[in-house]
Formats: structure tokens, sequence, C-alpha cells
């Protein structure tokens, strides 16, 4: 490099570095290795930031949506003002715990309706760093028990499997990301297909015989077919139906919401389990509320 | 140490800035940081792109190629591995290695301090950035992926607003 201009010094390296990445990439993509090496250094520098980031976010955004979504009423009683803004303070916090409570105990009531299934409760706390993927990133992970491929539901439904399992922390791969899915089948019907994301908010239920019928509104579960979710967790609804040749092109509106995530239960075993229906878990659960507490906390993991 | 020196090209001199110690770091660390995070709370804001914000930013104002890239190289590398396993490592890697030499290429050339020349630049290396992506899920990892859509539009505006603002606050971390 001695005696070259900087000009052309610095159009080596760019050369240099892109080659290095091309190589890379390229390497990745044949052995199919994914740098494990590098993304634990990442994760590791990463989440620890992040969990403190999530938390404080948490709390943040309690109080200041709360707070702003009472400024209306203030507005009408002036001279109340300074002492209203104390009390209002006081309810958003109580507010935000109430939903949290709430969200957290509908959690719950579903893990104890389903005593028998061994399950983690976990926190997002992160998400994809770019748009490439439909991931998050949640706040438990191999000391809880939590491997690769096991299944990451909420009560709504299917949310998507684990991809990535580190020590304190573990990476779920969402239904809708390109390479998600599940297997699973048309609850009316009991035909049986995948369905795969699509790197867009719908899913999409690719192998259905063109002479099938499938109507919008159909409920999706999943099969067990694919040894990563159980038989009959909800998956979710049939969008719309389009005649193809040989398949129907079916879209599926997903019954979790994966965009908002923020509590989601980790399925601690790869093993089929027979889910209780909802009658069944309403009957056997009757109040939660009282324990949503220790549902903020960590759960002990059941052995599968 | 002075604040700032000079490049000397021909009749033109172009500030080269110098930052407070562990701020290109620290902002590095918290443009990831804040990539991931804000969109679980707020879905809206996938659309940001904050490590590539600060590529430029950093890419503009120091105005040497060679930290630029490397700079760039960096953010894309940790944006993959904190992607996912199915992102594979140098696909932002790529794309912010390019965009980080061109804008400190750029900026040693041109004065981007003018808000104006700052929102365009930036509208301009986000379309550059998609369309490096692009480019590589297309030829080297031989996925479908459209050349332009209404999204790609969209989202080069906001981030050229945003980029516009944060790098008003970001020129305070200047010595």
């Amino acid at each position: 490099m001695v005696g070259m201009p900087s000009r052309h010094r610095s159009l080596a390296l760019l050369a240099g570095v892109l080659l290095a990445q091309v190589l890379m990439l390229a390497l990745e993509v044949k052995r199919d290795s994914r740098g494990r090496l590098i993304r634990v250094w990442s994760m590791g520098a990463v989440s620890p930031f992040e969990k403190g980031g999530a938390w404080g976010f948490g709390k943040v955004r309690g109080v200041w949506n709360h707070y702003f979504a009472l400024q209306g009423t203030t507005r009408q009683n002036e001279e109340l003002r300074t002492e209203n803004d104390e009390l209002k303070l006081t309810i958003s916090q109580l507010q935000s715990k109430a939903a949290e409570a709430d969200r957290l105990a509908v959690l719950l009531n579903f893990r104890q309706s389903h005593e028998k299934v061994p399950m983690v409760m976990a926190r997002v706390i992160g998400a994809s760093a770019g748009t490439a993927s439909h991931t998050i990133e949640i706040d438990r992970g191999e000391r809880e028990g939590i491997r690769r491929n096991m299944a990451v539901i909420t009560p709504d439904g299917v949310v998507g499997k684990i991809i990535e399992s580190y020590r304190n922390t573990a990476q779920v791969l969402l239904l809708s990301d390109k390479e998600g899915g599940a297997g699973a089948m048309l609850v009316s019907s009991r035909i049986q297909s995948p369905v795969k994301g699509t790197g867009e908010p719908m899913l999409s239920m690719s192998y259905v015989a063109a002479e099938d019928t499938v109507n919008a509104g159909d409920k999706v579960v999943t099969s067990g077919m694919d040894k990563i979710f159980p038989r009959d967790i909800p998956i979710g609804t049939v969008l719309d139906v389009k005649q193809g040749n040989p398949f129907k092109q079916i879209r599926v509106k997903p019954a979790a919401r994966l965009d908002r995530l923020e509590e989601v239960i980790v399925l601690l075993t790869q093993e089929v389990v027979t889910f209780k229906n909802d009658a069944e878990a309403q009957t056997a659960q009757p109040a939660a509320g009282n324990s949503a507490t220790s549902a903020a906390g960590k759960p002990a993991p059941e052995k599968p | 140490m002075n604040d700032t020196f000079e490049l000397r090209g021909g009749e033109s001199h172009i500030e080269v800035h110098k930052f407070f110690p562990g701020a290109v770091v620290g902002i590095a660390v918290l443009s990831l940081v804040l990539q991931r995070i804000l969109p679980v709370y707020f879905p809206r804001l996938e659309i940001l792109d904050l490590p590539l914000l600060a590529t430029i930013y950093f890419g503009l104002s120091r105005r040497n190629p060679s930290t630029g890239l490397l700079l760039g190289t960096l953010m894309g590398i940790m944006q993959d591995s904190l992607s996912g396993p199915t992102v594979p490592l140098g696909e932002y890697g790529i794309a912010k290695t390019v965009i980080g030499y061109l804008a400190s290429s750029i900026g040693s050339r041109l004065d981007t301090e003018h808000p104006l020349a700052r929102f365009a630049l930036v509208a301009a290396f986000y379309v550059v950035h998609q369309a490096i992506l692009t480019v590589v899920r297309r030829l080297l990892l031989n996925e479908p992926e459209g050349w332009f859509n209404m999204h790609l539009a969209i989202a080069s505006l906001v981030n050229a607003v945003l980029g516009v603002v944060l790098f008003t606050f970001l020129d305070r971390l200047r010595r």
C-alpha cells in the first residue's frame, strides 16, 4: 500500500471489504452455518441495553400515554388542573398496571388451564433489526430450558418458533416471516396444508387443491404434523380465496396480533400435546386475576 | 486539538469534524438498540433505518472514506446478526459498506451541512441502500425481490425528514 494515493487506498479497502462480505455470505448460505459466533457476540453486546430500554420504555409509555389521554378533561376544569394532574398521574399509573395485569391474567389463565403442558412466559424485548426478517427477541433463554424449534404462542394463537436460544434471551421467527410457517388444517373440512409466511402481515395457505371447498372466514388451526406446534392451536382465519391451478391461493389472517406482541408463551416441548378447548379452559380456571403478579415474575418451567 | 480541520481541494475547503470520545460508538450502539426496541412499542416505526442514518451522518461528517466504509460494515454486520439466522451475515453489511463509502466520499467533496442538502442526500442514500439490498437478494441469495414500490418512496422521505432533525442534534456531539 506504500505509495498508493489515499483515494485508491480507500477504493482498494472498499473492494476488499465487499469481497470479504460476499465470500462470507456465500459460505454462510452454502454451509448453512449462520455465523453463530458473531451473532452470539452481537446479541451479548446489545441485549443488556435492550432489556433496560424495554423496561424503561414500558414504564414511560404507560405514564405518558395515559397522562395525555386524560388531558382533554382537564381543559374543562382549568382551576383544578394542578390538583387534578397529580391524581391523573396516579390514575394513569394504575391504569397502565391494570392493563398489564389483564394481559398477564389472560396468560396465567391460559397457563393454569393447561397445567400439564410445560411452558414458560416471556416478555418481548426486541424486534428484528431490519425489515428483511420478522423476528422478535424474548427475555428468556437457555437458562429457562428454551431450545431451538420450540413453539411460541399467545392465548390468541400461534406466534412462531424459537430459531436461536442464548443464555438469557432467545429469538423467535414469526409466522409472518418469509421462512416462517406451520403445519395447518382447516377446522371445517379438516383439509391439511402448510401455512407459510409471506413477509407481509397476512399468511398464505399454498397447497389446497383447486377442487376442495374453502370459504372466507374458515378457521385454520395447527395440524401437529410439523412436530413443533401441538394440534388445534388457532393459526388464523381465511381472509380470501382465489381459484388457482392446481392449488387455490388462500390468504390467512393470523389469530395472534403479530405486530403487537408484548408477552408470549414458549412451549417447552416438541411433542404433540392435546390442548383443552376454550370451554374446558374456562371451567378449569374460573379466576386468575388475583395471581397476575406471579405471572409477571419468573415462572418455574416444568420439565417435559 | 482543533475542533475541526479542513480538506483543501482547489479553491474550496471543507471542514472535517471530530466528535467527543465514545460518541461514534455510543450513537452506533444506540441506533441498533432503538432499531430493535421501537417497533415493539410503535410498529409503524419499523419504516425507520436508524443504523443507516448513523452511517450516513458519520460518513458525511468525518469525510474519510476508509473509516466511513468500515463503520458501515460494522453497523451492517451487527444489523445482520441481530436480525436472526434467516438473514445471512453480509446482506446489510454490503449495503451499508457502500453507503458508508459513498457518504464519506461525497462529504469530502460537498458541503453537506445545509438541511436541504441533508434531506436530499439521506433520501437518495436510502434508495441506493435498498437497491443494493435488492441486488444482493436477487443475485447472491436468489430471492425474488421487487425493485420499486410506494413503500420505498414513503420510507425514503420519512427517513430523510428524521435524518435532518436527528443530524441537527448529533451536530452537538462535535468537538
